[in-house]
């Protein structure tokens, strides 16, 4: 499991936008590199993110290889109702792995 | 030097006259002032992207090795005991300052990172790691984290002298095909420019960087490594002594700055 980091406020207002962030630990290896031997690296890299409320997609991007290792997103969403903010990242050799935050809005 | 170059040592030179003007003016109550330190950490030659990356915390890299160096702190460990069981939380605060110590059980000076593989090694049964070590650094962003913005006081131990004088000599002797001193770019010529980049005044508050250039964390030895073959010497094995003294006279050179936690650099 990669590590993640995950930033929503605490409790933001009903209907504000509000900023979310969220870094995962990856190398994001071009395929472009050759190692010390001169062999090419193989491309190792996130290609798809998205974040979801209660199921429903409220975000997503895709990752390319110039994005640089741990990569972070940074977003805004608005929310009328909480629940939970699920985050998905996919990537080469069927990397997946997902994390969940509950969102709770205040009036 | 041409004349155009004078005015970048003219800062110091000011303040110092300015200095000398309150004293006269205040008399003997302001005759204790003391000169301006003049000791700048290279935070303050990043551009203010690269400084708020750094300071938040939502975007600081680094925090994703502070966060598994607290697990790595809490874990209960497979034989022995789990770093918590014997420091106490809140007992992390202050640890990263008192590094370079000398440790009188071995006869040699530690840095904070032998000081972990040390206890890993005695009280966990860990094989042990170079500076580099995932664990290692985990661990040593954590510890740095928990001592953000207390002033450096490396070890008084006087057996540290001979090291930090052998560091001292290194940091002066000219190496590699370049034929450069450390001394000659960071102390006489920090502030100017070497390629595109500001010559920082090299003082390692802010270890274990996360460092752009190497797309990750790592430590101050590796930063070293990184200036020895930069000026195309040799660079020393790894873990020799020669780090050891370096960055036992860098703490003294850097002492009572304020520690940055894990930082930033380009």
């Amino acid at each position: 499991m990669a590590r993640t980091l995950i930033h929503v406020p605490a409790a933001p207002r009903r209907g504000v936008p509000f900023e979310v962030r969220a870094t995962i630990a990856h190398p994001m290896e071009t395929g472009y590199r050759t190692d010390d031997s001169g062999r090419a690296v193989p491309r190792d890299i996130l290609t798809h993110f998205e974040c979801r409320l209660d199921g429903r997609r409220v975000f997503a991007a895709e990752l390319h290889p110039a994005v640089a290792a741990h990569p972070m997103v940074a977003f805004f969403l608005r929310a009328e109702v909480g629940g939970t903010l699920s985050f998905t990242w996919e990537g080469d050799h069927g990397f997946r792995q997902t994390e969940t935050v509950p969102l709770t809005l205040s009036p | 030097m041409r004349p155009a170059d004078r005015p970048r040592h003219a800062p110091g030179a000011t303040s110092a006259a300015v200095l000398v003007l309150a004293a006269l003016a205040g008399g003997a109550g302001l005759a204790r002032a003391q000169s301006p330190d003049l000791r700048r950490s290279g935070f303050d030659l990043m551009s203010p992207a690269l400084q708020a990356m750094q300071r938040d915390e939502a975007q600081n890299p680094a925090q994703l090795w502070v966060q598994e160096g607290r697990a790595l702190w809490m874990r209960p460990a497979a034989q022995g005991r789990a770093c918590v069981e014997c420091h106490p939380a809140g007992s992390e605060r202050g640890m990263a300052a008192r590094y370079p110590a000398f440790d009188a059980s071995i006869g040699r000076p530690v840095t904070l990172a032998g000081r972990i593989d040390q206890c890993r090694q005695r009280h966990q049964s860990q094989p042990p790691q170079a500076a580099d070590g995932a664990e290692l650094l985990a661990l040593a962003a954590y510890l740095a984290q928990a001592s953000k913005g207390l002033p450096w006081s490396p070890g008084a131990d006087p057996q540290l002298q001979p090291w930090r004088m052998q560091g001292q000599a290194l940091w002066r002797q000219r190496m590699g095909q370049l034929n450069l001193s450390c001394a000659q770019c960071h102390d006489q010529q920090a502030g100017r420019k070497l390629g595109g980049a500001v010559i920082p005044q090299a003082h390692p508050t802010g270890y274990p960087i996360y460092r752009l250039e190497w797309q990750g964390l790592g430590s101050l030895e590796r930063r070293l490594r990184g200036c020895v073959t930069g000026v195309r010497a040799e660079p020393f094995a790894p873990g020799a002594d020669e780090w050891l003294a370096l960055q036992a006279y860098l703490a003294t050179r850097a002492a009572g700055m304020l520690l940055e936690g894990p930082a930033v650099r380009p």
